[in-house]
């Protein structure tokens, strides 16, 4: 994905004299084609992620179109604020895109961790969040949002499915179905619920936008009453998403997720994935107790 | 513009008592912080804005970043016809467009939602580096406080509008000493000097001093006027009286300041 990020922005800055990049001083090597060409339009602004939030919504009001790019806990957490008014409040437009989802800093350790992005987005009124799954999809989100008006999250992650979807911002796409439970895969840990799933009666339901959600394919695939949330981040993240969708409905919820507990590990993501149960065999444990009650 | 020096005090006091009388009324707003910025206000809007609409010029861009003075440029905004007067009135109730922060989808002239402190000077840096990307002419102007010098994206959008030389930048510091008590900022020419701007100092109520400070010519370098001001400017019980900071002046308290019932 990071390749993608790279290749598309670049394409983008060359066709589309609105976009300037913001690069927190990493990445940079990727984009040094772009910035001989386009030295006004490309920086590597430095690291100070709070201002770089407040200069980039002061491009948008220039009628700009920021695409701001570091580590996500510095993206997200560290300059919060910054994207709650300087974007979201005063309805400006952007682009985030982050590296280091949740655990890919692994061997960095929990400095570098970011597992509560989407769920901490997930309180910023007007904020889209995407997750997705592959390259492929990374790049056809980011084509169809980097323009749009809103503020965009995109989500850069070292795990990749092996195949792509056809993803579009506020759509969930319906993988098979079945009758005993329904299990939404959320971004790259869809090859993982297909495996986890393969000779279950289930439906699986493959997400890359958080916010918007599609609550209506949801709700038309709730009618078992169980749904397993697997969320390649802090667990139970889009539970006021999901919440929402299925007002009025009885549901038993869990989620396999990264629990809310600092992973002092290093290692890899998957050393962190397999301690935790974010695997086929996690996943089917977690499935078998929501569907054994 | 009223060149009458006693005209202009008419005009400021009468807006001063506006600002109070709002206050008064919603019982919400940080009147001597208003009181502080209002010459500037006068000055950059009156004479600055007003000379280079006049001459066909890119007119200044205006971010009021210390949020929390909006009361002032409320009544700018009122003395220029910006905004109604009417809004005025109705500072601070649930239906209204003036709070105590400014919100820039609801007001007409608010560039910037400001509130939270230090939000202001990095929006304005990108608003003039998109000036540059663009080919726009025209200034950024952001307006901050003294305590609000303490937050570190000040600093953070300082380094970055010298390492960029944003001359279309300038920064209004309204050093009013608020923070005194706190984390003092003083040298504040020399530190946003270390920066690469370019650094003057004047009497924030004097009003040639100000006009000469925000009409310099560019310098290749981002611009920061260090205005030294009184909190509470205009009204003697609250000139440098902590205690008015965040209170709102009873209708005894307006006869009292201003010698009649507003």
């Amino acid at each position: 994905m990071r390749g993608a990020f790279a290749r598309v922005t670049t394409e983008l800055i060359d066709t589309d004299e609105r976009v300037v990049a913001l690069l927190g001083d990493i990445g940079v090597f990727a984009f040094r084609h772009a910035k001989e060409a386009h030295p006004d339009r490309v920086y590597n602004i430095g690291i100070l992620e709070q201002s770089t939030i407040g200069l980039g919504a002061g491009l948008a009001k220039g009628g700009l179109i920021p695409v701001i790019h570091t580590i996500a806990p510095f993206l997200v957490e560290r300059a919060l604020e910054q994207i709650k008014i300087d974007f979201a409040y005063q309805q400006l437009p952007g682009n985030l895109v982050s590296v280091g989802a949740s655990v890919d800093y692994a061997a960095l350790g929990c400095t570098h961790h970011c597992p509560g992005d989407v769920g901490i987005l997930s309180n910023v009124p007007g904020v889209q969040i995407l997750v997705p799954g592959t390259a492929a999809e990374f790049e056809s989100l980011y084509r169809q949002t980097y323009a749009n008006a809103s503020l965009t999250y995109t989500r850069i992650s070292e795990l990749v499915n092996a195949d792509s979807s056809d993803v579009e911002p506020g759509r969930i796409e319906v993988l098979r179905t079945g009758a005993q439970a329904c299990v939404v895969a959320f971004g790259p840990v869809k090859d993982a619920v297909l495996e986890a799933c393969a000779d279950a009666d289930v439906t699986v339901l493959y997400c890359t936008s958080v916010q918007p959600f599609d609550a209506a394919t949801l709700r038309a695939h709730a009618g078992s009453g169980r749904i397993l949330l697997v969320e390649p981040f802090y667990e139970y993240s889009t539970a006021p998403a999901v919440l929402s969708a299925l007002q009025g409905l009885p549901a038993a919820i869990a989620s396999t997720g990264i629990p809310r507990e600092f992973l002092r590990g290093y290692g890899s993501v998957d050393d962190h994935y397999e301690a935790i149960g974010l695997t086929p065999r996690g996943i089917r444990a977690s499935l078998d107790r929501l569907i054994d009650g | 513009m009223a060149s009458d020096p006693v005209a202009l005090e008419r005009e400021l006091h009468a807006m001063r008592r506006e600002i109070a009388a709002a206050s008064s009324r919603a019982g919400e707003g940080h009147v001597p912080s208003a009181l502080s910025i209002l010459d500037l206000l006068w000055v950059e809007y009156r004479e600055v804005i007003a000379a280079q609409e006049a001459a066909g010029q890119a007119p200044d861009t205006f971010i009021l970043s210390k949020g929390h003075a909006s009361l002032g440029l409320y009544a700018l905004l009122v003395s220029i016809g910006t905004i109604p007067s009417a809004w005025l009135d109705q500072f601070g109730t649930y239906d209204s467009h003036l709070g105590g922060h400014p919100d820039s989808n609801q007001v007409p002239g608010v560039v910037a939602s400001t509130g939270s402190l230090g939000h202001g000077l990095p929006i304005g840096v990108g608003m003039a580096l998109a000036k540059r990307i663009t080919g726009q002419d025209g200034r950024i102007v952001v307006l901050i406080g003294d305590g609000e010098a303490n937050e570190g994206t000040v600093w953070e959008s300082a380094l970055l509008a010298g390492h960029h030389a944003l001359e279309n930048l300038v920064c209004i510091v309204d050093h009013n000493h608020s923070t005194d008590r706190a984390l003092m900022v003083d040298s504040l020419a020399a530190k946003f000097a270390a920066f690469g701007w370019n650094a003057v100092e004047i009497d924030g109520h004097d009003h040639p001093s100000i006009l000469q400070a925000l009409t310099l010519a560019p310098t290749g370098a981002p611009t920061v006027v260090i205005a030294e001001t009184i909190k509470g400017r205009g009204i003697a019980q609250m000139e440098n009286n902590p205690a008015w900071h965040h209170a709102s002046p009873t209708s005894a308290d307006l006869v009292e300041m201003f010698g009649d019932q507003s």
